[in-house]
């Protein structure tokens, strides 16, 4: 909301300065967003006289100007307006001045060989109006010298945030009224206007949706002469942002702005038969003013005639029924809409405008007949006409709201402690009425709540009134009530193990990137895996950002291709968040999860380590192994499986999982396909650990580790060699030999895994380093002898053979 | 016998040696059980007891200068043996060393610790809830009923889908919804935090349809807008760990708060960064917002199942990436989304840099 410090002046008496005003405006909630100064943008121009002007020597349509500036000798301007002449008083650019049109800075110049000292400014160019055919002229008594700025009146404009509860301030009048309650002036009352018709309304005025319309006023004028509007008026809608048109059109915006109650005008020739509020039909459609077609369904309000829809009602009027130049009769229409109505098919039709800002923030119902006079007023003195009397169709919902309030809640709520004279002296400035003793409001008083404040509903409300105007300033800070002893621990569970794998992921040398939550339909349809359903939004942003993500796993895909396309040679990122699957009862399930993309040059090439090593999926299996451990997963009990997916090289990926069901992570190499669908080259190492699928400690927490006690006995360490079929994981064999002699065996490791020079095609040799721990005595002979047996019958089971 | 003389040449042929072999071998010579001092000793047994008293000390003093030449000859060799192999084995040190990766906590995560660790001092648990969220949380229960104009305002992205009631289901514009569910879940008194992702239809330079915000909400018997404001005043000192911070409370409008205060922190322009700190009215300095607040509306309180005639309290939310560009300095917010590793590098922590109230919360640059 925008507005002219000569507008607001028109409504408050005060002498505070602009900075005062917005200070004020700032502290009772109407928030400054910007205050244009008129004084600034026209720095460097004067009011000067042209005293001689004689033809350019070298151009036809230039001339060459003696210009008096009030001081010192005149100054030679060239300049190019056909009505330039001597005598006449205009405006000149000195230089050094910006042209605020064009942000032209002027300068001393020759043009066409002659030195010009200036510009002598059309209105356009110093945006005060879209002339442009001469350059100002001023009236005879304009005083040379005097800074422009000065002589025109400098009228700062302020910007203001209007939050959607106050449809009272979506008018100058408005804000007054809540500085006048602030104590930045007095607020002049709004006329009281009777304005009586010379003749009966000849168009029949009717409300068909009392629901949507409940009351339609309206009222013809006659014989009116539309044109452009005065100086004045043009002054104050262009600084309130909005673009002078007829008139007519302007009266009615001009009562928008002034009390925020949209008005319309028909011209009355364009119009056939009754003028009807009535729910559009389904298809139906109409051309509104900004000439976008829009197709209405029956939810909606409009106000048609026999021969169709004329107006989207309270949103936006019809380009067939507007009033233009030829227009000599109007019907004013003034009407109250629905504020849910409003908002609902202003929302279905995508379409904002002035008028549904103030009918879905709720019009004052009590101004129809108020405001159609001081239109009526208006359009009598910018147009001339005959007005007939008014029809009125329905009524508006005047009933008061009362609330009940206590004045003790201010400080309650507010923390503030405010005598009751004040509360009451300040609600009644703003236009509430206060009855103290009223029965059946015994403890408090009876508010009644004024038409322009629909917002205000109970007494909360009411003390944000007083403590606004009051001033928040003034509220004391208080510390919270803090429980005794030392803060306590907060995080959940679920909030522990996040940072602590986040960390570690970030000690292990990986980038935490952040990615979007929604990803483009195909990638989150190649990860979806049949999961019951992605979540694909009705109004994404764009086809890139549509489907909410099944895995984290895309998007650091993407995010790799980015890097990777910007030269980076070695990539590490992970990314801790949700992964959305379909929940019970149309709900949403959110999993955590975390995702590890590694791609490019595990290591660069080196002076020690020779060439450059790429990444493989044993580095993804370690980051998986790592991360699961500090997230308290059972490394012990993890089994490789496969299945990791369709987007996972099926030979060179795999599952870690806590008996056959639950997966706790996949890994491996991201799939060719896959690669060549994101436009990455070169391999990519995929990581995925479900954090919602690891078991949660069980029993309460307790500190103290298990004893302390390690064997009395060293350790004794053997080595078996076994020949082994070439497809048998060797997972297996370890997890067998580990389990041949529990009582002894403390571990198994794999160290070595050789195929070629002796050992048979279709075999392999896998060699394992076992540890053996005894218990009572040292080992003899024998008891190593027992042991070998019993691993190699274990082993034998897989089809493994000791070698000799 | 002349031991002095057998005792000079003995020392000088040990002196003489040039390797290991040759000590060793004169070792045998002299001392083995051939050699020739090894044989003097051995005449001791045969002497009478006083020639023994003469000849004895003469004799042993002999083998233990031999032994002891020996001893410092070998010493000797060994030790520049072992230089002479140092020597060869020098290696060039300005070679690098093998490198390990070094990773990095993207600045949401840990402003998002910073600020867990600072209201836990206040009491603060942590809550939280679903981003795919219904209507009726994110909006009606909020005092935000359909045709609402705040509900425009959200620019709110929908899904086609209702849930088992019916209900709109909605990306969440705010980490509001999560007051209705813990109110809900936990009943009174209250003071959570929720932190988390939110979405909004907006993308431009300041504006990323993604982000993150943080959630206050205090339920008690008597609390005002006094606690509010000191809460916001201790927060925003603590996290930025500065005592000059200065804010401005402005009337403003949020559904879900009655009265609603919108905040303003003073700050400085400091060669085109801004700086937080100072009264915004003061030379060179500004206000800028921060965050929206107020106390809860009844008719929120009311649909977390609690009596509003009874319980009263506050909330706030404040933008997290916001917060990470005020205090670390950048001035991009979608770059935050981007996964740039340079970025990342640029902005991102160390895993070691665990946000702590004793080391204060932050991590200098």
């Amino acid at each position: 909301m925008k507005f002219s410090l000569s507008w607001l002046k028109q409504y408050l008496e005060t002498e505070a300065t602009v900075e005062e005003i917005a200070a004020k405006l700032n502290a009772v909630g109407l928030e400054v967003e910007g205050i244009e100064d008129p004084t600034e943008k026209l720095a460097g121009f004067r009011v000067a006289k042209v005293l001689t002007a004689t033809r350019h020597p070298d151009a036809d349509k230039l001339q060459v100007l003696s210009v008096d500036t009030g001081e010192g000798d005149p100054l030679q301007v060239v300049c190019g307006a056909p009505n330039a002449r001597a005598g006449m008083i205009g405006v000149l650019g000195l230089p050094g001045a910006t042209v605020p049109a064009n942000g032209l800075v002027l300068k001393k110049s020759a043009i066409r060989g002659v030195e010009s000292n200036g510009m002598m400014c059309s209105t356009r160019e110093l945006e005060l109006g879209e002339d442009h055919d001469g350059i100002i002229e001023l009236p005879e008594d304009a005083p040379v010298g005097t800074a422009f700025a000065e002589y025109h009146g400098a009228d700062p404009v302020i910007d203001v945030a209007i939050t959607p509860n106050r449809p009272d301030c979506m008018g100058v009048y408005g804000i007054a009224r809540d500085l006048a309650a602030a104590g930045i002036g007095t607020l002049n009352p709004i006329a009281e206007l009777d304005l009586p018709g010379s003749f009966a309304c000849p168009v029949e005025v009717r409300t068909d949706d009392p629901e949507g319309c409940p009351a339609f006023y309206g009222r013809v004028i006659k014989g009116v002469k539309n044109g452009p509007s005065p100086q004045w008026l043009q002054e104050r809608l262009t600084a309130a942002g909005q673009r002078p048109i007829s008139a007519l059109v302007d009266a009615t915006n001009y009562l928008m702005l002034a009390y925020g109650r949209p008005a319309h005008a028909y011209d009355l020739a364009k119009l056939n038969g009754a003028v009807v509020a009535r729910r559009a039909k389904d298809g139906e459609t109409v051309l509104a003013l900004n000439e976008k077609e829009y197709t209405l369904d029956s939810g909606m309000t409009v106000i048609a005639d026999d021969s169709g829809v004329h107006d989207i009602a309270g949103i936006m009027g019809g380009e067939h029924s507007g009033c233009g130049d030829e227009t000599t009769d109007i019907l004013l229409e003034i009407a109250y809409f629905d504020p849910e109505r409003i908002a609902r098919t202003g929302r279905k039709l995508n379409l904002t405008s002035d008028a549904r800002g103030r009918f879905e923030r709720g019009i004052d119902p009590n101004f129809l007949d108020q405001g159609l006079a001081h239109l009526t007023k208006l359009i009598q003195t910018l147009c001339g006409g005959e007005a007939s009397e008014v029809v009125r169709a329905g009524a508006a919902p005047t009933t008061p709201k009362i609330s009940h309030f206590d004045p003790a809640l201010t400080e309650k709520l507010g923390g503030v402690s405010i005598k009751p004279d004040e509360q009451r002296r300040i609600l009644e400035s703003l236009g509430f009425s206060v009855v103290v003793e009223k029965a059946g409001f015994e403890k408090g008083w009876a508010v009644t709540v004024p038409g322009w404040r629909p917002d205000v509903d109970g007494a909360p409300d009411l003390v944000e009134e007083v403590v606004r105007i009051h001033g928040l300033d003034k509220i004391e800070s208080v510390a919270l009530p803090r429980a005794e002893g030392i803060a306590r621990p907060t995080a959940t569970p679920g909030q522990k193990l996040e940072r602590r794998v986040r960390r570690a992921a970030a000690a292990r040398g990986l980038h935490e990137a952040v990615t979007w939550s929604f990803l483009p339909q195909a990638d989150a349809d190649f990860f979806a895996d049949g999961n019951g359903g992605l979540w694909a939004l009705s109004n994404p942003i764009s086809e890139d950002m549509k489907v909410m993500r099944p895995s984290l796993l895309p998007g650091l895909l993407s995010a790799a291709k980015r890097n990777l396309d910007r030269g980076a040679s070695s990539l590490r990122l992970f990314e801790l968040g949700r992964r959305y699957l379909r929940g019970n009862g149309g709900a949403s399930d959110e999993r955590m999860a975390l995702g590890v993309v590694l791609a490019g040059e595990k290591t660069a090439r080196g002076w020690a380590t020779g060439k450059a090593v790429a990444f493989d999926a044993y580095d993804a299996k370690a980051e998986a192994l790592a991360l699961l451990a500090e997230a308290g997963a059972p490394a012990d009990k993890l089994q490789v499986m496969g299945e990791a997916g369709s987007q996972f090289h099926p030979g060179q990926s795999g599952t870690l999982r806590l008996g056959p069901k639950n997966v706790l992570a996949r890994f491996g190499m991201l799939h060719p396909t896959a690669a060549k669908a994101f436009d990455i080259d070169g391999p990519v190492a995929l990581t995925e650990i479900y954090l919602d699928a690891i078991p949660g400690k069980k029993g309460a927490a307790s500190f103290a580790r298990t004893q302390y006690a390690p064997p009395a006995l060293q350790a004794v360490t053997r080595d078996y060699a076994f020949l082994v079929p070439a497809d048998l994981p060797a997972a297996d064999l370890v997890r067998v030999v580990q389990g041949a002699d529990k009582a002894n065996i403390v571990s198994a490791r794999l160290f070595d895994d050789f195929r070629g020079q002796g050992v048979p095609e279709g075999q392999k040799s896998l060699a394992l380093e076992v540890v053996l721990q005894p218990l009572e005595k040292s080992y003899k002979d024998a008891d190593l002898k027992a042991i070998t047996d019993k691993v190699t019958a274990a082993a034998a089971k897989l089809g493994a053979v000791l070698r000799g | 016998m002349d031991y002095a003389a057998t005792g000079q040449q003995a020392l000088s042929r040990i002196e003489g040696a040039t390797d290991l072999e040759t000590v060793e071998a004169l070792r045998v010579e002299f001392l083995g059980k051939q050699g020739s001092i090894s044989g003097l000793l051995k005449t001791l047994g045969k002497m009478s007891p006083d020639e023994r008293k003469v000849e004895g000390p003469k004799i042993h003093g002999l083998r233990e200068s031999v032994a002891d030449a020996l001893a410092a000859r070998k010493d000797a060799l060994e030790a520049a043996a072992l230089d002479a192999r140092l020597a060869a084995e020098t290696i060039d040190l300005s070679l690098p060393a093998p490198e390990a990766p070094k990773g990095t906590v993207h600045p949401v995560s840990q402003v998002m610790d910073e600020l867990a660790e600072i209201f836990a001092d206040m009491g603060f648990a942590v809550a939280t809830g679903p981003e795919i969220e219904d209507d009726w949380h994110n909006f009606t229960a909020l005092n935000m009923p359909e045709s609402h104009p705040a509900r425009a305002m959200h620019d709110t992205f929908y899904f086609p889908d209702r849930d088992a009631q019916e209900r709109e289901m909605v990306l969440r514009t705010h980490t509001s919804p999560v007051q209705i569910r813990t109110m809900l879940a936990e009943g009174a008194p209250l003071r959570i935090i929720a932190p988390g992702r939110v979405y909004r239809s907006d993308s431009d330079a300041t504006h990323t349809p993604m982000f993150h915000q943080i959630e206050a909400l205090v339920i008690d018997k008597d609390i005002h807008l006094g606690h509010l404001k000191w809460t916001l005043e201790t927060f925003l000192k603590a996290y930025f760990e500065r005592d000059d911070i200065v804010l401005r409370l402005r009337p403003s409008y949020f559904p879900f708060t009655e009265p609603s205060v919108e905040v303003d922190v003073g700050y400085a322009n400091e060669g085109g960064r801004r700086v937080v700190g100072g009264s915004g009215d003061a030379p060179g300095h500004a206000w800028m917002e921060v965050l929206g607040s107020g106390m809860v509306n009844r008719r929120v309180i009311e649909a977390g199942g609690l009596d509003p005639d009874e319980w009263q309290g506050f909330a706030f939310g404040v933008g997290v990436d916001r917060l990470a560009m005020l205090k670390y300095g950048m001035d991009d917010l979608r770059a935050f989304f981007d996964g740039d590793v340079r970025w990342l590098s640029h902005y991102g922590f160390s895993a070691l840099d665990v946000p702590t109230l004793s080391g204060g919360v932050g991590t200098p640059a």
